[in-house]
């Protein structure tokens, strides 16, 4: 048994400590938006934050993460209640089949987090590591600036 | 779908309100309900074709169906692939029924529910089903209408519809549900419809947001991936190292001890295992990988040597085109008639869905329900039914969104893959995941392509009077292929045989799809040399032989333009009469600044354009662009690019830029770096590592796509317009920047390189 | 002695000292010319300079990450403050445009630029000296054949007084050597061919040998080893750390394609160099590889990690070539069982294991540890850059990637681990200091590669 703390809410997973968190939090905690792409940490389609941090869930085992903060998607904000990040994505129709989209979202959200001020370079930078095969590469670039507008809107309390 | 369910709609449910429709879907009906009754008589003129998939389910209530209750359900035997039929579709019926976007509710691809409408393919989303829904839609409204008319004592012409009810001019309403009856729509469909007038449109035409986007940005359930059913377990198949390998021995005691292992499944050459939880199931699959032993006899062509094998295997030559010219004017040669010839090459190019493929199959009394998304649930469904010797009415295929798949990849395979694990294992759903490396190694390609073409320019060499092209390939589909076309029942102990490749005839074509130049060259000949012999597993991939045909066509008339000393857009204007194809090229052209672009140029900077309208049928598109090559290393860039898209009357122009934003990204990583490696034996490219494709550093700086909306007219297929002119695009963008014409994909730094030398 | 003749010697002694090191630092300016016409040099000869200028790794120094090729503008750490490399594109103004063919000789084989000031040694003329008069031509019309690019580099930060050029010629008169290098007694034409290259233009020492205090390569350490931008460049004479000694041909292996699968994948700094080689031609290559094995001396008899014969698929790690389940975990057959309560054990298990005792063929598989020189180097450094930072995918290049581990390691995990792969899989004597390491690894921007290699991946 393991203790994890998932967006805020801790949870005891019985599961071989060796197992990929992506696999506990898709088939334990029932979470969607990590995806499985490849496995091998070369796609993205997995990542999640550990500690406010991108790591790809496919090629992290739980054993590492006691008394870590692991964030998904679901953690951000929902349907009815959408975080700037995912407003942005959803503003700027940022998807096609949208496998790849959540790994986007949370690198985008763990660069904007450390850096409110990042460039256009450094966007670009920082989402190399992911993958998107359909070709949307220009809508996830407007929607990560987009996010980072949004954040500081809400940073400095205006109204949205 | 729905918030975080799924929702199965099955015919028992929807039969059990009141006053609710049946449906059936009737095929090739004898003829309009209303003449059923007529006396036979002289034999009657046939009738004009419906428009559209009606023409597979002319009954209206085969799309549209409306319960008592007033809930509108749209019917479409297509998928949504990520393209965003699914939002489109919902458009045009709201449109034309008059009803809210927000209150329709769309059914898509099952076996159990809707109709047969193939394959989601070839860009005939919106032109077959989109056209269908259209037509019933409205002659739905018109027959609630008239109803209503028949109700109140009102003239029809007095009547309006808004939000799924008809309202008199007194303000008395009937809603939908309340004026629907059994019989009501269920009638075949004429073949003209009271249509809405596009000047009316108030959501056909609209940027309208997908449905489908906020539960896959906040993790809503959205993918046959997200699929969680009670008892669900987790199977993996293992696959052997090359094609048609045969399992001699497999060391599976320890295996089946492992933890959480519930049955390994061996069937000749197929094996598979399935476990309680996911890792272990992976685990299991690891182990008895490593304890298999395989005959492997695959022998697979040298890359280098690739195009001369294919110009060598034996051809069944299909005369595409043979247009013999007026003869006088042609082939004066008298001194200043030019000709060109080529030869372009295409590699292997991989699908490379971002998700492998997946499937949940549920073995339950002597039924089988397989979540899949395959593009066609009725023929993988056949296939299926065929492989596990079942009638076809007891497997039911239901499509769920995979990750983009762009054609026949592994899907179809994984749901027969699943349906054989939970045959094992009666009463638990299978979820049978591929790997990254099954996926990669075991989809089927786009296939290799030679072409040689050649053409002659007149005495003034001004104008093409003489074209002759020449294609060699595999077939681009093998599907519907029945169980013999499944990698799992080729490698079963009593396994079905691949069927035959078939090409697939013009006009839609295969390999020689797009292989008609649009331009009126008053001589032309096409020839596909048909090859049947398929070292490599081949099927469709986005385009088909469109993408290597535009590419080969828009590159060769660059050459031609570049002989002829003319503008290469004013070059392709010269040779048009298609006025929408024109108006295409001059929108891109002027939006791009084509006629600015002139000297001074930066350096290691060119400028490439491309046109086709896709299959010389579907969707017009016009692409110009900016590259850049780097003198030191070879490197190619696409700077930034503008495109032009006419796709008939436009149902959501978010839509259409969404699908040629990303046809221009992926034909240009397709182009620029992709090709599947082998050793002789195996497929080594079988990872993104080993098979890398596009990645942000290499995005360009900006991407504009220009919609020219034709109200009125028909839906062109627009899902594959760019593949083949972005290709091009780029191919001449480094031509001008080089100085060098490049004619092998994919045009790769090392040989740019090669080519401007140090 | 009486305090005044003293007086009077040491003065001598200084203004004679002076005086020397004043002559020595003198050169006179040699005239500026017009830039040379690009046509004007034989493409023959362009060529040469250009396979030459891949050995020499011009582009190492000179150009920048995300900047113009060979425009310069790279901070070179020292221990005496940071130099920039200049630029050397044929620009009459920022770059060497306006230097003559014999301006260019002086450079290379004296360290003098051609207004008669000293270069830094950060140049490394201390090996470009060796380089023929005829390869110098040749570099010479490459060079001047690049696209002119008008860029200023930002200005050297060196303490006092090293921020006085004339300086430099204290240091040449007590470092340079002159002449030749050692003869060899052999007729391998290849080997000879390697070792003009390897001491001169590829200046493989100016990483592989560890320096002075005044910044010198250690002349009697040659090839000993050095670390460099926190990397540590191996031995490369008898103390080279490999599992498996290296033959000439491994290293043409290694340095033609960048990996081996006996030794692993080049990385950092290295990765850089052998991109840049891809230029140079296969006899060069060849030659060096040569050179360098003959270096390793006692290394290469040392005991390898295989047993005699013993291929890697017969350890039963390799299944032969790529499978399309090539996620078969094997597990270890000897070596690092050790004691699988350890924490950095179990971190290996879960984490590592996956992919460096799976069965793909290298170069895409993690390398079987036991194989690995980051394990069995002077210090953790390499073995800690590459856990963290991994190896970044590419957009356009077939090479591997590796996940990078920052993010999922937290530093007593990190420390474990490493700790454990000393332990496990190797025979040396454990590292000191692993704390102090992981603290320096986590702060330095260790991934970032420059020059070509960047820029042909497309980063």
């Amino acid at each position: 048994m393991m203790n994890l703390k998932v967006n805020n809410q801790p949870y005891n997973v019985d599961a071989d400590p060796r197992t990929p968190l992506l696999y506990v939090l898709r088939d334990d905690l029932k979470l969607n938006a990590a995806k499985f792409g490849c496995g091998l940490g070369q796609c993205g389609a997995c990542t999640v934050l550990v500690d406010g941090k991108p790591v790809f869930s496919c090629v992290t085992p739980i054993a590492l993460l006691a008394g870590k903060n692991i964030t998904t998607v679901e953690g951000l904000g929902t349907a009815q209640e959408p975080a700037p990040t995912q407003r942005a994505f959803i503003e700027l129709q940022a998807a096609q089949c949208g496998y790849c989209i959540p790994g986007m979202m949370m690198r985008a959200q763990a660069l904007l987090q450390a850096n409110p001020h990042a460039s256009d370079a450094e966007i670009r930078a920082a989402l190399e590591p992911h993958l998107c095969r359909c070709g949307t590469h220009m809508r996830i670039l407007r929607a990560v600036r987009r996010a980072q507008e949004l954040m500081k809107t809400a940073q400095t309390g205006d109204a949205r | 779908m729905s918030g975080d369910t799924i929702d199965i709609v099955s015919r028992r449910a929807v039969l059990a309100g009141s006053g609710a429709l049946v449906f059936s879907f009737a095929v090739a009906p004898h003829g309009l309900a209303q003449d059923a009754a007529a006396p036979p008589a002289a034999a009657p003129a046939p009738p004009p074709p419906l428009p559209g998939s009606l023409k597979q389910a002319p009954f209206l209530d085969s799309w549209i169906r409306i319960d008592a209750g007033g809930a509108i359900t749209v019917c479409t035997g297509k998928a949504e692939l990520g393209q965003g039929i699914k939002t489109a579709l919902l458009q045009i019926a709201a449109e034309q029924l008059g009803a809210d976007f927000g209150a329709l509710k769309l059914v898509t691809a099952d076996t159990a529910v809707t109709l047969n409408e193939g394959y989601t393919a070839g860009s005939h989303s919106l032109q077959d089903s989109g056209t269908a829904i259209l037509n019933a839609a409205a002659q739905v409204r018109q027959i609630l209408i008239g109803e209503a008319a028949r109700r109140f004592g009102v003239p029809a012409e007095q009547l309006k519809t808004q939000s799924a009810a008809v309202i008199a001019p007194d303000g008395r309403r009937f809603g939908y549900g309340e004026l629907v009856s059994a019989e009501l729509i269920h009638v075949a469909a004429a073949p003209q419809s009271p249509l809405q007038a596009p000047a009316d449109y108030k959501i056909m035409g609209q940027p309208v947001r997908r449905i489908d986007i906020p539960a896959k940005v906040t993790g809503g359930a959205a993918y046959v991936q997200d699929l969680r059913l009670e008892g669900m377990v987790h199977g993996r198949t293992v696959r052997p190292p090359s094609y048609g390998a045969t399992l001699i021995d497999v060391d599976s005691a320890a295996v089946g001890k492992m933890p959480g292992v519930l049955k390994i499944v061996r069937d000749g050459s197929f094996l598979g295992v399935i476990a309680e939880r996911e890792f272990q199931a992976i685990e299991a699959m690891r182990a008895l990988a490593a304890g298999a032993r395989w005959q492997e006899t695959a022998q697979l062509p040298d890359a280098e040597k690739l195009p001369a094998l294919l110009t060598s295997l034996p051809a069944r030559d299909i005369k595409v085109l043979d247009r013999p010219g007026s003869g006088a004017g042609a082939n004066t040669n008298n001194g200043s008639a030019k000709t060109l010839s080529a030869t372009y090459t295409r590699p292997y190019v991989a699908h490379g869905s971002i998700g492998p493929s997946c499937a949940v199959a549920l073995f339950q009394g002597d039924g089988l329900t397989v979540w899949s998304h395959t593009q066609g649930v009725y023929p993988d469904r056949d296939a299926i039914a065929e492989m596990l010797r079942m009638p076809k009415d007891k497997v039911r295929l239901i499509h769920a969104e995979g990750a983009g798949c762009y054609g026949h990849n592994g899907a179809d395979d994984a749901a027969a893959d699943a349906a054989l694990l939970a045959r094992a294992l009666p009463g638990r759903p299978v979820r049978l995941q591929w790997t990254r490396e099954q996926e990669h190694a075991w989809e089927p390609y786009g296939p290799a392509m030679v072409v040689k073409v050649s053409a002659t320019t007149d005495d003034a060499g001004r104008n093409i009077v003489d074209w002759d092209y020449a294609l060699w390939s595999n077939t681009h589909s093998m599907r519907p292929g029945g169980a013999g076309s499944l990698i799992a029942a080729q490698s079963l102990a009593n396994p079905f045989a691949a069927p035959p490749p078939r090409p697939i005839p013009m006009p839609e074509g295969g390999g020689d799809r797009n292989s008609i130049p649009l331009y009126k060259f008053p001589a032309a000949r096409v020839i596909n040399h048909f090859l049947p012999d398929m070292p490599v597993r081949v099927s469709a991939l986005r385009a088909l032989g469109g993408y290597m045909n535009v590419f080969v066509i828009e590159s060769f008339m660059d050459e031609l333009a570049l002989a002829a000393g003319a503008d290469p857009v004013e070059f392709r204007l010269r040779h048009l009469d298609d006025p929408r194809a024109k108006d295409v090229i001059s929108t891109a052209a002027q939006r791009f600044g084509w006629t600015e672009r002139k000297p001074p140029v930066p350096p290691g900077r060119g400028y490439g354009f491309a046109f086709a309208r896709y299959k010389n049928l579907a969707a017009y598109c016009a692409i110009a662009c900016e590259v850049e090559v780097d003198h030191g290393s070879g490197r190619p860039r696409m700077v930034r690019a503008v495109a032009a898209v006419d796709s008939g009357q436009v149902v959501n122009p978010d839509g259409i830029k969404n699908q040629i934003e990303g046809a221009i990204l992926q034909s240009m990583s397709w182009t620029l770096f992709e090709s599947v490696t082998n050793d002789g034996r195996r497929i080594t490219s079988i990872d993104w590592a080993s098979y890398p494709i596009l990645r942000f550093s290499a995005v360009p700086d900006s991407v504009e796509v220009h919609v020219i909306n034709r109200p009125g007219l028909p839906f062109l297929g627009s899902g594959e317009a760019g593949q083949g002119p972005a290709a091009a695009a780029i191919a001449n963008g480094i031509a001008d920047a080089t100085g060098h014409r490049f004619r092998d994909l994919p045009l790769t730094r090392e040989r740019i390189k090669a080519a401007i030398g140090v | 002695m009486r305090a005044k003749t003293l007086a009077i010697v040491v003065c001598l002694v200084l203004a004679l000292g002076g005086g020397v090191l004043a002559f020595a630092a003198w050169h006179p300016a040699i005239a500026p010319i017009a830039p040379p016409a690009p046509a004007s040099f034989d493409p023959a000869l362009v060529k040469r300079g250009a396979a030459l200028a891949a050995v020499g790794d011009c582009a190492g120094c000179h150009t920048g990450p995300g900047g113009r090729d060979l425009a310069g503008g790279v901070a070179i750490p020292t221990p005496f403050g940071t130099v920039y490399s200049t630029n050397i594109t044929p620009d009459s103004e920022t770059g060497i445009g306006a230097w003559s063919e014999a301006a260019f000789q002086r450079a290379m084989s004296r360290g003098v630029r051609r207004d008669g000031a000293l270069l830094y040694p950060a140049f490394p003329y201390d090996h470009f000296m060796l380089v023929s008069n005829d390869d110098d031509r040749a570099l010479y019309a490459f060079l001047m054949t690049r696209p002119p690019v008008h860029t200023v580099a930002p200005g050297n930060e060196l303490r006092f007084p090293l921020n006085h050029r004339f300086v430099v010629a204290g240091w040449n008169l007590l470092f340079l050597r002159s002449g030749p290098p050692a003869a060899y007694a052999t007729h391998d034409a290849s080997f000879v061919r390697g070792e003009y290259l390897v001491e001169g233009l590829a200046h493989c020492g100016a990483c592989h040998t560890p320096r002075n205090a005044f910044g010198a390569e250690k002349a009697s350490e040659s090839f000993a080893g050095a670390t460099i931008g926190g990397w540590t460049a191996y031995a490369l004479n008898g103390a080279s750390p490999a599992a498996v000694p290296w033959t000439a041909e491994a290293l043409y292996q290694y340095l033609r394609n960048g990996f081996e699968p006996e030794h692993g994948t080049a990385r950092g700094p290295m990765a850089d160099v052998i991109a840049d080689l891809s230029g140079a031609t296969d006899n060069d290559i060849r030659a060096i590889a040569s050179y360098v094995a003959g270096q390793m001396g006692k290394a290469a008899e040392r005991k390898s990690v295989l047993q005699q014969g013993e291929s890697q698929a017969e350890r039963g790690r390799w299944v032969a070539a790529t499978s399309a389940d090539s996620q078969a975990v094997h597990h270890r057959v000897g070596g690092a069982v050790g004691n699988r309560n350890d924490e950095g054990a179990a971190i290996y298990a879960s984490t590592c294991a996956g992919c460096h005792e799976g069965p793909r063929a290298m170069p895409f598989g993690g390398i079987d540890l036991a194989l690995s020189s980051a394990v069995r180097g002077p210090s953790a450094d390499n073995l800690l850059n590459i856990v963290l930072h991994g190896v970044p995918a590419a957009a356009a290049s077939r090479r591997p990637i590796m996940p990078g581990f920052a993010n999922a390691l937290d530093d007593n995990q990190l420390g474990a681990l490493v700790r454990y792969l000393r332990a496990g899989f190797t025979d040396e004597e454990a590292w000191t200091g692993i704390e102090a390491a992981v603290q320096a690894a986590r702060g330095a921007e260790r991934e970032v590669t420059i020059g070509y290699a960047a820029r042909q991946a497309g980063e």
